[in-house]
């Protein structure tokens, strides 16, 4: 048996049909998971800027110990599932309810700064965009390994930033081609 | 969902991750892809930056288990009339890329119906619903990887990204795997199908064996006698490393 991974394909204008209809999850932390509770609002754009109407966010992230609820390991996570996933709305957003994840081990002795893993699917998009979310003024960021292999002026992108009016909500703009672009990670 | 989790204790920091395999190239579709007009407003210009794998992308969620119901896999048992159209059984093994089974992981399915038409608000495809058929199936793949559904034979639909264009008839596929890194979502055809020269979105995939890991088989060992024609489709997720990566 040929043993080469399946290629990707896009999922499609009706992906609803199948995953965010039948199954979305919008709480990645429900009332009882430990933490900072915060609300990550994604608007994913496209070349032109305009919203993403059709597209999907999925999300994987540590608890605020910094720990996975991974499927093969053993420890209590009451609450926390880690996983979230919704459709875009017509204006390219969704919202997701969670807490703030914590510092998360890197390569060797490296600590990873607070960081959420992002997945981007969508019409249009042949095979998952992958991306992190990092928390603006965040001390850890500095040292985070991966933000370190991101160019400069391009770091801004993986950058979250609370909102004036509510500070536990979090905005994080996908834009997916052209100015301001975000930076897409090759995993 | 299971509760379980991994230890990342701060006072030992040096964990190590075995990072899983990249791809090899052309066996993947690329972002961008004109012929496929969507593309060119959303693929990224800029080049992917390599991302080493840590604990985020070796470690993945559980999700679904407790919301899968055997009725799930069989997508004619829906609702209280029979589905019209060519009833099928579609199966297969999940494996990764030593060849090992990716057991009781979730698969997800989703289709139009046997006359090219999905049952969703946004598909104005003037072809017919079918109240008996909704076309999303879901399950868990069994200890040893494999998995199974019965369901109806899509038919083909026009999609507008060029001149009488043509989707070749097609079963979504989504899938999670162990880990952040083989989540993937991909689409099942059928074969001998004459749309896959004139698909941008299949023909996406530059090599052509990679290609065809897509087209599924007809199988006579799992069609059942005067019922339903068997399709087999494996699918293969990322495997690992062979050793583990100390840094």
């Amino acid at each position: 048996m040929d043993l080469t991974p399946t290629p990707s394909q896009t999922v499609g204008p009706y992906l609803h049909l199948g995953l965010t209809d039948r199954q979305s999850l919008s709480r990645v932390a429900d009332d009882r998971a430990k933490g900072e509770r915060v609300w990550l609002i994604f608007r994913v754009l496209d070349g032109e800027g305009l919203p993403v109407p059709d597209a999907m966010i999925e999300l994987w992230q540590a608890d605020s110990e910094g720990n996975y609820a991974h499927h093969d390991s053993s420890a209590d996570g009451a609450g926390f599932g880690g996983f979230g996933r919704q459709a875009t709305a017509e204006d390219g957003s969704c919202t997701f309810e969670t807490i703030r994840p914590g510092c998360v081990a890197g390569p060797g002795k490296t600590v990873q700064a607070p960081h959420i893993n992002v997945s981007i699917l969508g019409r249009g998009i042949l095979k998952r965009l992958s991306t992190r979310l990092y928390f603006a003024g965040e001390p850890a960021n500095a040292a985070d390994p991966i933000l370190a292999l991101v160019p400069d002026n391009r770091r801004p992108t993986l950058l979250a930033h609370p909102d004036t009016a509510r500070t536990s909500n979090w905005i994080f703009d996908v834009r997916l081609r052209g100015e301001g672009e975000t930076v897409f990670f090759d995993v | 969902m299971s509760s379980s989790l991994i230890q990342s204790e701060s006072n030992n920091p040096e964990i190590s991750v075995v990072p899983f395999r990249r791809h090899e190239p052309g066996t993947q579709p690329d972002y961008f892809y004109p012929a496929y007009r969507t593309t060119r407003l959303r693929a990224p210009s800029q080049p992917l930056i390599f991302l080493p794998h840590t604990l985020s992308e070796v470690t993945g969620p559980v999700f679904g288990h407790s919301s899968v119901h055997p009725n799930d896999r069989d997508l004619t048992l829906q609702h209280t009339g029979e589905p019209l159209g060519e009833r099928i059984v579609v199966s297969g093994r999940v494996v990764d890329g030593d060849g090992h089974a990716v057991s009781n992981s979730l698969i997800e399915i989703w289709q139009a119906n046997a006359a090219g038409r999905y049952a969703h608000a946004k598909d104005d495809h003037p072809a017919s619903l079918d109240p008996n058929f909704t076309g999303t199936g879901r399950t868990l793949t069994d200890r040893e990887g494999f998995y199974s559904f019965v369901t109806i034979k899509p038919g083909a639909y026009p999609w507008r990204n060029h001149d009488n264009a043509w989707r070749p008839a097609h079963i979504h596929f989504s899938l999670f795997g162990p880990a952040f890194v083989t989540r993937l979502i991909t689409q099942m055809y059928f074969p001998g199908d004459p749309l896959f020269a004139y698909d941008p979105i299949l023909q996406s995939i530059a090599d052509e064996r990679a290609r065809r890991r897509l087209v599924s088989k007809f199988d006579l060992e799992t069609t059942k006698p005067e019922w339903a024609l068997g399709y087999r489709f494996d699918i293969v997720l990322r495997g690992r490393e062979s050793t583990p990566l100390e840094r």
